[in-house]
């Protein structure tokens, strides 16, 4: 089986440590995962905030880059849902400039992290250990256009020390929504504010999510705050192990930020 | 083209008004009470069907056959109406159907109508219409009711005065109601109970004299020119059986063909809207019948722009609204916001899709309506008729960016990114150039960005991008299956 990390332009730009967690991860867990250096972004900012014209190069990119490979995993639910629900679309309307084809090829390949762990290695105890308080946030994309469900729970679960704890509205948009923070600053701060006071609550030390644009968000205003909470992408925390805790096995340069 | 009105004064824009919103300590109280109380309801009410995903589709296949051939259903619905005799008028927007209201009032000699709550006459702004003309119009829905009374406009379109606790409207009923009839009791407290008798007082002069009505429909039989109104306090079918004349005023898309398909929407909207099994009040009428109801029926049919948003192939399904609001009472935004924000008769979600589809994007706020959603989906999940709210609020942010209404800043930036983007190498070297200022980590940004560090700190810039860090390590550590920790998962 042929994989490919699709890393996702945020990842890859901020939050490179992501990436590291997750190729360390995958090898741990067998798999030979590749980096397809063609690849860049999805095209999720400019179709949502209206430039699907602008879009439609990024989608086509992708279909190149991902031309071959057997599973491509993602570890963001945004980005996964970006190509599994609107690739197919933007082809569908690009009049022939995407060719529809080779997207229909490509998409059904995409799998979100905890999908792949899941589905398709059919893991849910990873070997990981994380022993701190944690409270989870699935993310809207992950929640409702992907529909992972409880599978990043049930990844949790089976981390030896960590301590899972409930998030109070966990169902409920952070406000992030990409141009929405900033087109509607007052209200994405609004939402915000809930969504740290409820994981500030939950006594936990780490918000965990499987998306770095929505912890980007959550993180930010938790640092703002000063609020005693840090955020965390999923992968880092599966990644983690007894003898490697703070992955500096498989980690380059200083840590993740809070 | 005449200018669509949806009933509302205009504010600046939705960003603006939601600020201000966010800052009023008693709304935010109000509309997370009701809000969450309703939302946990309906889910619950739902949850009771197994064959809900079923009725969703069937609702929406019904609606979507039906505006397909919306011409045909329109011309069975008027010959139905009129042999039952009724009379049906054709309004082509607001300005036209306020005016054929207006003058079959007058021609009755009326000055006072008793109303049934209704969109459809808040988006045309009748009340105001009507009272230019000289003919006070009541509104007999309790929420209505506190909304006139208070001076207010309404913010939900199931519960006008959701941004209103029972303390506010007490003072509204002690304050308003000598004004308009008969006044409240003295000594009136803010029970429910007590408010609600209040109401039934005051209303009651007003059914009793009453000679003209005018309502909405929520769905209209095309087989039999049936019109059906779902209501829960009763008001409603006060105002359509005792008055002389009822005068109807329902938008075109409202249509279902055969009463075998109304069936589907009685299931799904008590549940969605008010979070009830079975609807307590469903008043249906067909034209007229000697001795029975009003005499005299007239069925305004509005059109205010669904033509043309029937002629958007993917803003079209916003037409399927049965105007239950499940979308209002999920949405994080609306939470926040509250109604008025949207500067339309049809707030929340379906109002951001719908204003502008029916209004035209025509001014600032319209404009930047499409933009008031995080695109979280939970509208989308809750529709009864399963309008992918999200996907329309993407096609219509297209049209803004397209039309210029959207930022020149912004439209440039977007190509900027697109040009780094599409290519690797260009990718790679905006990283490395962004790695060389990550010592530089303000707290306040400039310009637009500043809606990003009011609130929150800006992202740490990491020494070397991914892909960098894979050029120069191919992955770091030792390949899979040459470590010892290496476990067969394929």
């Amino acid at each position: 089986m042929r994989v490919a990390l699709f890393i996702t332009c945020v990842n890859d730009t901020l939050y490179p440590r992501t990436g590291q967690a997750t190729v360390a991860l995958l090898r741990r867990l067998g798999v030979d995962v590749e980096f397809p250096a063609q690849q860049t972004c999805c095209g999720q900012m400019h179709y949502n905030t209206g430039y699907r014209r602008q879009a439609e190069p990024l989608v086509r990119g992708f279909a190149e880059a991902f031309a071959g490979y057997d599973a491509i995993v993602a570890p963001s639910g945004s980005c996964a849902a970006m190509v599994r629900d609107v690739h197919p679309r933007i082809a569908g309307r690009s009049m022939g400039r995407v060719p529809r084809d080779r997207v229909a090829e490509v998409v059904p390949k995409v799998y979100e992290l905890s999908e792949f762990l899941v589905d398709v290695l059919r893991v849910t105890d990873v070997g990981a250990y994380f022993p701190h308080r944690v409270t989870y946030h699935p993310t809207c994309h992950s929640l409702r256009l992907l529909r992972v469900g409880d599978r990043p729970l049930r990844l949790l679960r089976a981390v030896r020390g960590l301590d899972l704890v409930e998030l109070e509205g966990a169902d409920e948009c952070c406000g992030f929504g990409g141009a929405f923070a900033v087109k509607n600053p007052a209200v994405s701060a609004a939402m915000c504010s809930d969504k740290v006071r409820h994981a500030a609550d939950t006594g936990a030390e780490v918000l965990c999510a499987a998306d770095n644009s929505c912890l980007m968000h959550i993180g930010g205003t938790l640092e703002r705050q000063r609020a005693g909470v840090r955020t965390l992408h999923l992968a880092e925390i599966l990644a983690s192990t007894q003898d490697d805790p703070h992955g500096s096995g498989w980690a380059d340069g200083e840590r993740s930020p809070a | 083209m005449t200018a669509v009105h949806l009933g509302m004064p205009a504010f600046p824009s939705f960003p603006e008004a939601a600020e201000a919103a966010t800052t009023d300590a008693q709304l935010r109280r109000n509309l997370r009470n009701a809000t969450h109380t309703i939302r946990d309801k309906r889910a619950r009410a739902v949850a009771e069907l197994s064959d809900w995903a079923g009725l969703r589709a069937a609702a929406a296949a019904i609606k979507n056959r039906t505006l397909r051939h919306l011409d045909h259903y329109l011309l069975q619905l008027e010959e139905a109406v009129t042999k039952a005799g009724g009379r049906v008028h054709w309004a082509i927007d607001a300005a036209d159907a306020n005016r054929i209201v207006a003058e079959l009032v007058k021609a009755t000699g009326e000055t006072h109508v008793v109303k049934v709550k209704s969109m459809a006459t808040q988006e045309i702004g009748l009340n105001e219409a009507l009272a230019a003309e000289g003919i006070t119009a009541y509104e007999t829905d309790l929420a209505e009711l506190i909304v006139q009374l208070g001076d207010d406009r309404p913010s939900h379109i199931l519960v006008p005065a959701i941004h209103r606790n029972r303390s506010e409207i007490r003072e509204i009923f002690v304050r308003a109601m000598g004004r308009w009839g008969r006044a409240a009791p003295d000594g009136l407290t803010d029970r429910p109970a007590d408010l609600a008798e209040a109401a039934r007082l005051h209303l009651r002069e007003k059914f009793l004299s009453a000679k003209v009505a005018v309502s909405g429909a929520n769905f209209m039989v095309a087989e039999t020119g049936t019109l059906v109104v779902v209501e829960s306090e009763g008001n409603g079918r006060m105002c359509l059986t005792l008055p002389e004349t009822l005068i109807s005023v329902v938008g075109i898309e409202k249509i279902v063909p055969t009463w075998q398909d109304l069936e589907v929407y009685l299931q799904l909207l008590p549940r969605s809207s008010t979070a009830e099994r079975m609807n307590p009040y469903t008043s249906t009428w067909t034209g007229t019948a000697e001795g029975d109801g009003p005499r005299e029926f007239h069925l305004v049919l509005l059109d205010n722009g669904r033509t043309g948003a029937l002629a958007d192939q993917v803003g079209r399904q916003a037409l399927r609204c049965i105007r239950c609001s499940a979308c209002l009472n999920v949405c994080p935004v609306y939470e926040r916001a509250g109604g008025h924000a949207y500067g339309s008769a049809y707030p929340g979600p379906i109002g951001a899709i719908l204003t502008p589809q029916l209004r035209g994007i025509t001014s600032a706020l319209d404009a930047s309506l499409p933009y008031a959603s995080s695109l979280c989906g939970a509208c989308y999940e809750v529709c009864p008729v399963a309008i992918d709210i999200p996907e329309v609020l993407v096609h219509l942010r297209e049209r803004v960016a397209e039309t210029g209404k959207g930022h020149p800043a912004e439209r440039t930036a977007m190509r900027a990114a697109r040009w780094v983007l599409e290519d690797p190498a260009r990718l790679a070297r905006a990283q490395r150039l962004a790695t060389r200022a990550r010592r530089f980590r303000p707290r306040h940004l400039p310009g637009p960005a500043a809606a990003w560090t009011d609130t929150r700190e800006v992202p740490r810039i990491p020494e070397e991008s991914f892909r960098d860090w894979w050029r120069r390590t191919q992955g770091g550590g030792p390949r899979a299956g040459g470590g010892p920790a290496g476990k067969g998962g394929r």
